[in-house]
């Protein structure tokens, strides 16, 4: 079986522990409005085919990198939704002892075999109220809530993230919502706030597609960093 | 057995380097390897901090005062010639500089007249005629020698940058002595060990060049080493018998290295691999109590001062070449002794240090001899000075001890010799992609339209086929070979015969081996254009000469550093088949071919002088440094291009050298320091663990190096690595500048 595949990353430093291969996935059905991945949204938008055999032979190819810290992490788009795809090649890289994350927003059907063998989630959260998670993602609340449920019975390893975006969610009393939120959240091993930036901007050009933020900035990376500190602070 | 009782060996382990000159054996016995972390690291002491604030407004005034501060015009270059100097007497703990003030350029007339007098001019300076008189009226110069003997097509490879670099109006460098040695042993031991060395048995049978010639050097080196000794009386010191404590071991090497800066004046004339060593000395002081940690440090501190202040006189054109006036006085750290026992001891952490303690710097060429096995702590460590100060350069010690042993060093950037027992004949570079349109053009310089190579035809077809043009390459190539080595061969003739480094070469064995150094340039740019050729249609536009100036490219077609064996094997051909042309020549004095992808800076200057290439590279735009793929070709990221490179044969084919150079921004190698140090251990344990060689890593990001080009006042001392070397940002030109930036960077996405 084929996945489908927009993009890949031999080096990637900032999605899960250590060095890891970051394979993007097509398909996603939130329509956020930072998204920097539009070209993932659709299905089959995908720039590549590639098998589990594929992916475990380029994991190989790069393994000296990755060393005993690094791994795989399927990111996207929403990786859940190639869910077959998904199941098997993560059991083949789990038969081969590869740590493997995934990068999600819980947003899809049937997916819970692949957290039974997913080594840790990277679960984004948009918003912590269903009218703020609508304005963002478009979507109701409750498949998200679904996700955190299950995956949380399953006692899987969790690392939150969430993008702060100027005029958005970037209000200290937003971050201390946030807080309020994850602090409900068990097995956390790390919760960052990740600065919204417009590289994205140009794919949407591209796509033909209109931007919905077109005159927000980036957010500045030390007024993040503070808020993080908020975040983090017990 | 006798014991041999030395005073100043009192407390040092074994016998048989004191039975022989054997620096190696002597560190193997009593060094003490650390594996522990920085926390033991201290502060610059006051004494420190006044020298070098010193040396700070020193190296400012030199900067205003276009790049250099004064010359010694009214001396001749040697190792005797010149008044003891100081920065700062009082406070000054390692003591010597190269004339009687610091920053002062030396005069060296036997490499030529040409290049010194035009330097001198291009300063504003006058040399003392009677000088001059002596090489103009009396003595011949290297120069002159070798302009005497080379041929018409060396003239023509050389004036029309076929052949650039070759070090035939100045000294050679790169050649290491093992400085180490006089700390070890004193003078009057070497100087008995190299008389010794006269009455050898063969040396004395036949009386034909090769032996006379010998004969004459060793009695060269002798005085030398007389010399040395002199030298540094006028300091103060003896150093006829061993040093008897650290700050002696460390004054003592210096002197050795100073004399050799005193007396040539080579690019690149490296220190060694000396942490290990002094810290032997080092740690019998803190064990008797003698000295503290911060006096230990304020050695290193001091010791890495003067090498900072080594300075040459360059031309302009020179400057241009390496972006700056760099000596690379290349430190080489840590690396193994055997598989499991590192040589990393706390000087490995103190010499590292330094680049906290003083700033960073370009100098001294702080390179850290990488392996599998070194000890995490310091891994982490030079992780974390590389993404502070960008001033660290890495090389693959499991690539180059199975070929070295453990007591190799390295000379400018990449050029790994065996500390005192090999030399190099540093041998310039060669222009690969003007080798391919060459081999296009029959033999015509696309930009001088002049012909340079003769007995080919030119390539007359609509669409280029590969073969033809590869079978044409191939004979390109063994023609331009057989020149190249011609020219290295003549230059290090008449280098040995008029400019002979004889204190360097007192402290190498006297049966040296000898290696020849060749290199390429322009190599990513010659790859590429094969695979152009081959996987898509380049259509040559010829001038009205029908000489091709420009290529029309229809298709596509693999690039090198995308980790795509289809133009990765041409790539590794290539390097194979040019070295084998190379080492099929007989070398002078029996030297053995070595090949680097190094460029250092050059590269940008290469890229001007030659016209537009089949792989799209337009006139005058620069090549990618040293084995680096050319910038904005890597579509794989980053470790696919860290892949390509390191196929790239270094035993028996590049083994003087396979430079390349890594840029990242700091916020993609991790979210937070921790991170972003072990994820850098990562990426450069999976890039040695592949056989490579060499690596720079830039920790940096765009916005900083384009303020940094806007504001130079800004950043002062910000250091980014190019190829090898670490350069002040400040110092390249703006074409160099927007190189560097242009150049790949592997942001997060």
């Amino acid at each position: 079986m084929l996945g489908k595949v927009t993009d890949i990353e031999t080096m990637g430093l900032v999605d899960g522990p250590g060095m890891r291969l970051v394979i993007f996935l097509a398909g996603c059905k939130l329509r956020c409005l930072y998204c920097h991945n539009p070209e993932t949204w659709d299905e089959n938008g995908h720039k590549k085919l590639m098998s589990s055999e594929d992916i475990l032979s380029l994991y190989k190819k790069y393994q000296n990198y990755y060393g005993e810290t690094g791994g795989v992490t399927f990111s996207g788009g929403e990786p859940l939704i190639q869910r077959d795809f998904l199941i098997e090649t993560i059991k083949l890289l789990k038969q081969n002892n590869i740590h493997v994350a995934i990068d999600t927003a819980g947003v899809a059907e049937g997916y819970e075999e692949i957290l039974d063998l997913v080594d840790l989630v990277i679960l984004d959260i948009k918003a912590t109220s269903p009218d703020d998670y609508k304005f963002i993602t478009g979507m109701e609340m409750n498949k998200f809530n679904e996700f955190l449920k299950l995956v949380q019975s399953k006692n899987k390893k969790l690392w939150l993230r969430q993008v702060i975006v100027p005029g958005i969610n970037d209000k200290k009393e937003q971050v201390l919502k946030l807080k309020e939120f994850a602090n409900q959240i068990k097995n956390v091993e790390r919760i960052e706030l990740l600065p919204y930036h417009t590289l994205g901007v140009s794919k949407y050009k591209d796509l033909g597609i209109e931007y919905r933020l077109p005159d927000v900035l980036d957010m500045d990376k030390e007024k993040c960093k503070e808020l993080e500190k908020i975040l983090k602070k017990a | 057995m006798e014991e041999i009782l030395v005073e100043e060996w009192k407390g040092f382990k074994g016998d048989d380097w004191k039975e022989e000159i054997d620096v190696s054996s002597f560190i193997d016995k009593n060094y003490t390897e650390y594996t522990g972390d920085d926390t033991f690291l201290v502060g610059p002491t006051a004494k420190t901090n006044a020298v070098w604030k010193r040396c700070e407004e020193l190296l400012d005034q030199e900067m205003k005062n276009g790049g250099c501060l004064d010359v010694e015009t009214n001396i001749l270059s040697g190792i005797t010639a010149y008044a003891p100097g100081y920065i700062d007497k009082d406070n000054e703990v390692i003591v010597g500089l190269q004339t009687d003030a610091p920053l002062k350029r030396i005069v060296n007339m036997y490499g030529g007249t040409k290049i010194a007098l035009k330097a001198l001019e291009s300063h504003g300076y006058s040399l003392n005629p009677e000088i001059l008189k002596s090489f103009t009226t009396y003595r011949k110069t290297h120069n002159d020698g070798v302009f005497d003997a080379y041929t018409p097509s060396i003239r023509r490879a050389r004036s029309n940058g076929l052949l650039t670099g070759l070090p035939d109006g100045y000294g050679r460098g790169r050649i290491i002595g093992d400085y180490r040695r006089i700390a070890l042993y004193g003078v009057d031991r070497l100087i008995e060990v190299k008389k010794k060395d006269l009455t050898g048995e063969y040396i004395n049978e036949q009386f034909i060049e090769e032996n006379i010639r010998l004969r004459e050097e060793i009695n060269e080196q002798i005085r030398a080493l007389e010399a040395i000794k002199e030298m540094a009386l006028s300091y103060g010191y003896d150093i006829s018998k061993p040093a008897k404590n650290a700050r002696e071991a460390i004054q003592w090497a210096y002197f050795g290295y100073l004399a050799g800066a005193k007396e040539n004046n080579g690019a690149a004339t490296s220190m060694g691999r000396d942490a290990s060593f002094f810290d032997v000395y080092i740690e019998r002081d803190l064990k008797n109590g003698e000295i503290t940690e911060n006096e230990a440090q304020e050695m290193i501190d001091q010791f890495v001062i003067k090498l900072r202040l080594i300075r040459h006189l360059r031309t302009p054109d020179y400057d241009e070449l390496f972006a700056g006036d760099p000596t690379w006085v290349t430190e080489s750290i840590a690396g193994m002794i055997n598989e499991s026992r590192s040589l990393v001891t706390k000087s490995s952490f103190r010499f590292l240090h330094t680049l906290i303690n003083l700033k960073p710097s370009a100098e001294p060429n702080l390179t850290v001899l990488w392996a599998k096995g070194l000890p995490e702590n310091f891994k982490k460590f030079c992780a974390k000075i590389s993404i502070l100060t960008d001033s660290i350069q890495y090389e693959g010690d499991d690539t180059m001890r199975p070929l070295y042993g453990h007591d190799y060093t390295i000379a400018c950037c990449v050029s790994s010799m065996k500390e005192g027992k090999q030399m190099q004949f540093f041998g310039a570079r060669c222009n690969l992609a003007k080798s391919l349109l060459y081999a296009i053009n029959g033999g015509i310089d696309e930009l001088s339209q002049k012909l340079v190579i003769t007995g080919f035809d030119k390539i007359e077809d609509e669409i280029l086929d590969y073969d033809k043009v590869r079978k044409a390459y191939s004979e390109m190539l063994k023609k331009i070979a057989k020149i190249y080595v011609d020219a290295n061969n003549i230059i290090h003739f008449m280098h040995d015969k008029y400019a002979y480094e004889a204190s360097q070469m007192a402290l190498h064995d006297t049966n040296v081996e000898r290696l020849m150094a060749f290199g390429v340039a322009g190599f990513s740019s010659a790859v590429d254009s094969l695979s152009a050729i081959k996987y898509a249609k380049v259509k040559p536009i010829r001038n009205e000469n029908g000489v091709a100036v420009e290529f029309e490219v229809e298709g596509e077609f693999p690039k090198y550093g995308n980790d795509d064996n289809r133009v990765d094997e041409i790539a590794v051909e290539l390097v194979k088949e040019f070295y084998e042309e190379l080492a099929s020549h007989s070398l002078y004095r029996n030297a053995k071919a070595t090949l680097s992808l190094l460029t250092i800076t050059s590269n940008v200057m290469y890229g001007q002088k030659t016209g537009s290439t089949p792989d799209g590279r337009k006139a005058g735009e620069a090549f990618a440094p040293g084995a680096n793929p050319m910038h904005g070709r890597d579509s794989s990221g980053a470790l696919a291009s860290l892949n390509s490179v390191a196929k790239i044969p270094f035993e028996n084919c590049c083994q003087d050298g396979v430079s390349n150079t890594f840029s990242i921004v700091p916020t993609a190698l991790g979210n937070n320091e921790e991170e972003q140090v072990n994820n850098l251990v990562n990426i450069i344990d999976g890039y040695f663990a592949q056989g490579a060689q060499h690596l720079n890593v830039n920790v940096f990001n765009r916005e900083l190096l384009i303020d940094a080009m806007n504001n130079p006042g800004k950043y002062p001392t910000l250091t980014i690595r190019v190829s090898g070397y670490a350069v002040n940002f400040n110092k390249l030109d703006r074409a160099h500048q927007e190189e560097v930036i242009a150049r790949t960077f592997h942001e997060k996405r």
